[in-house]
């Protein structure tokens, strides 16, 4: 199932500068597997060495929390969007 | 929505306005005619007080055009001073105003703008000792900085004083705004219940933002604020907004009240105000995070070296768009690719590796001499330490 994940800014270093990619899972956990797996740089930036996932980033899917949800276990369908949104607090520097 | 845009005032023991003088009229004729704002509307504005934290790229656009709607109150919290690297964005000052603390800088150009409000300059860093008794008097507040510690803190004070908190972030082409605190809404930590740790916030070599962002962003919580003020239209209250200036793309995300919240669900357990600095793993933004002790030659020992002619291999780890803007003819390998990149590198030669300021570089020393180069040291203070001691003509960014 074609899942688009959407990668913000501070992220995208690690992910070939690229804004989103496409992946084929039918869940959250299965969406940001496949996307560590291709971009294997971007785990520690998600998550935490214990694989859970860090406090300060939020994963959507389209756009509800999926804290609210089934965390990483949500379904995901065909069709859907999987937004990362990492905390970001001004991001210029002195 | 209606419900969470009721917020209270605070302006208990002060008579508030109840009318506009002509010159007023006058000014704010284009707001008057507009039923949705109004005379009504007008004096709310007159009779509010907001108080801005930050006033740089967000407080800019915040500052000019809170004051030009006629926001009876406006306090303006920074301690920093203006320096030539904020006028690509800070568009509330100018030229002459480098060097002048921001705080009154601000003050002195919104009150040109607007001379019937009231606006009040605070020189000072926001901290959990002065947080509260700063934020009491006012009805909004409106997060602006550009730090972790000062945003939980903003947070947790409004939570602690039942007031809104009206925030925007920005990272280079990307910005976030909502509002927080409202009666049924949520709150910073709903969103974010802790802060990245320091070690992976993007570094400075990743930092950067584009002028006109800050710009929009500032805009939006200006509109927010206003909202509330006039207690219209529905509040970004519980929705979390995405801006992606390249994509130039809206998105909206659920935002949820945590009823588990520390801070603002069922059970609070944070009751006062703590230490933001040590709860983000942070001592400042101007602190370095990191004092690495690695063999150094200063900016004077590495030119008299290079005159008597001494084979030093240069090392720079910066980024390509930075060797661009100016460079000391060294050999580029970014810190990030230094990894995959040190068969590129002799370890007989004697190497001096440089970045901007000398805390990338001092990254890339420490890494090398683990990796068993002997012969290597930092440039103290990089490139802005080589043009102020050795040679003026490159220039500092």
């Amino acid at each position: 199932m074609a899942v688009k994940v959407m990668i913000p800014t501070p992220l995208r270093a690690y992910a070939g500068k690229r804004a989103s990619t496409e992946v084929a899972a039918g869940s959250v956990a299965g969406a940001l597997a496949q996307l560590t797996t291709e971009f294997a740089e971007l785990k520690k930036h998600l998550f935490t060495e214990q694989g859970q996932l860090r406090s300060f980033v939020n994963v959507y899917v389209n756009d509800e929390d999926i804290r609210y949800l089934a965390k990483e276990q949500t379904a995901t369908k065909d069709g859907d969007t999987v937004s990362i949104v990492p905390s970001i607090a001004g991001g210029v520097r002195r | 929505m209606a419900t969470n845009t009721e917020i209270p005032m605070a302006t208990a023991g002060v008579k508030p306005a109840t009318s506009l003088g002509n010159d007023e009229i006058l000014r704010y004729s284009r707001h008057l005619i507009m039923p949705e704002v109004g005379m009504e509307g007008q004096l709310k504005l007159k009779n509010a007080k907001v108080l801005l934290i930050g006033t740089g790229g967000l407080g800019a656009p915040l500052g000019l055009y809170l004051a030009a709607a006629g926001v009876g109150k406006l306090g303006l919290v920074d301690f920093d001073v203006v320096d030539f690297t904020n006028l690509q964005r800070q568009v509330t000052f100018g030229t002459s105003d480098v060097g002048k603390f921001k705080s009154e800088a601000a003050r002195e150009r919104l009150a040109n703008l607007n001379p019937a409000i009231e606006i009040v300059a605070y020189e000072t860093k926001l901290t959990s000792e002065n947080a509260l008794e700063l934020f009491k008097d006012y009805d909004v507040i409106v997060d602006g900085t550009d730090n972790f510690p000062t945003r939980y803190l903003v947070n947790d004070a409004c939570i602690l004083l039942g007031k809104p908190n009206v925030y925007g972030s920005i990272f280079r082409f990307e910005g976030q705004a909502t509002v927080f605190g409202m009666p049924d809404g949520p709150c910073y930590r709903c969103l974010y219940p802790e802060p990245p740790p320091p070690g992976l916030v993007p570094s400075c070599a990743e930092g950067g933002v584009l002028g006109v962002l800050p710009g929009i962003v500032g805009s939006i919580q200006a509109m927010e604020t206003i909202k509330l003020l006039l207690k219209a239209g529905d509040s970004l209250s519980g929705r979390l907004l995405l801006f992606d200036a390249l994509g130039m793309k809206f998105r909206e995300l659920k935002l949820r009240k945590n009823p588990n919240c520390p801070m603002c669900g069922e059970h609070r357990t944070i009751d006062k105000l703590i230490d933001y600095y040590e709860f983000c793993g942070v001592r400042g933004e101007e602190a370095p995070e990191v004092n690495l002790h690695v063999p150094e030659i200063s900016p004077k020992e590495l030119k008299a070296r290079l005159d008597q002619g001494d084979d030093l291999f240069i090392l720079d780890v910066r980024e390509p768009h930075e060797f661009q803007i100016c460079n000391l003819q060294g050999h580029l390998i970014p810190l990030g690719e230094l990894p995959r990149r040190v068969h590129e590198l002799d370890s007989s030669q004697e190497i001096v590796a440089h970045c901007r300021s000398g805390k990338r570089s001092a990254e890339a020393v420490d890494f090398l001499r683990k990796a068993g180069f002997k012969k290597i040291l930092n440039l103290t203070g990089g490139i802005l330490a080589w043009s102020d001691q050795v040679d003026p003509s490159v220039p500092k960014y």
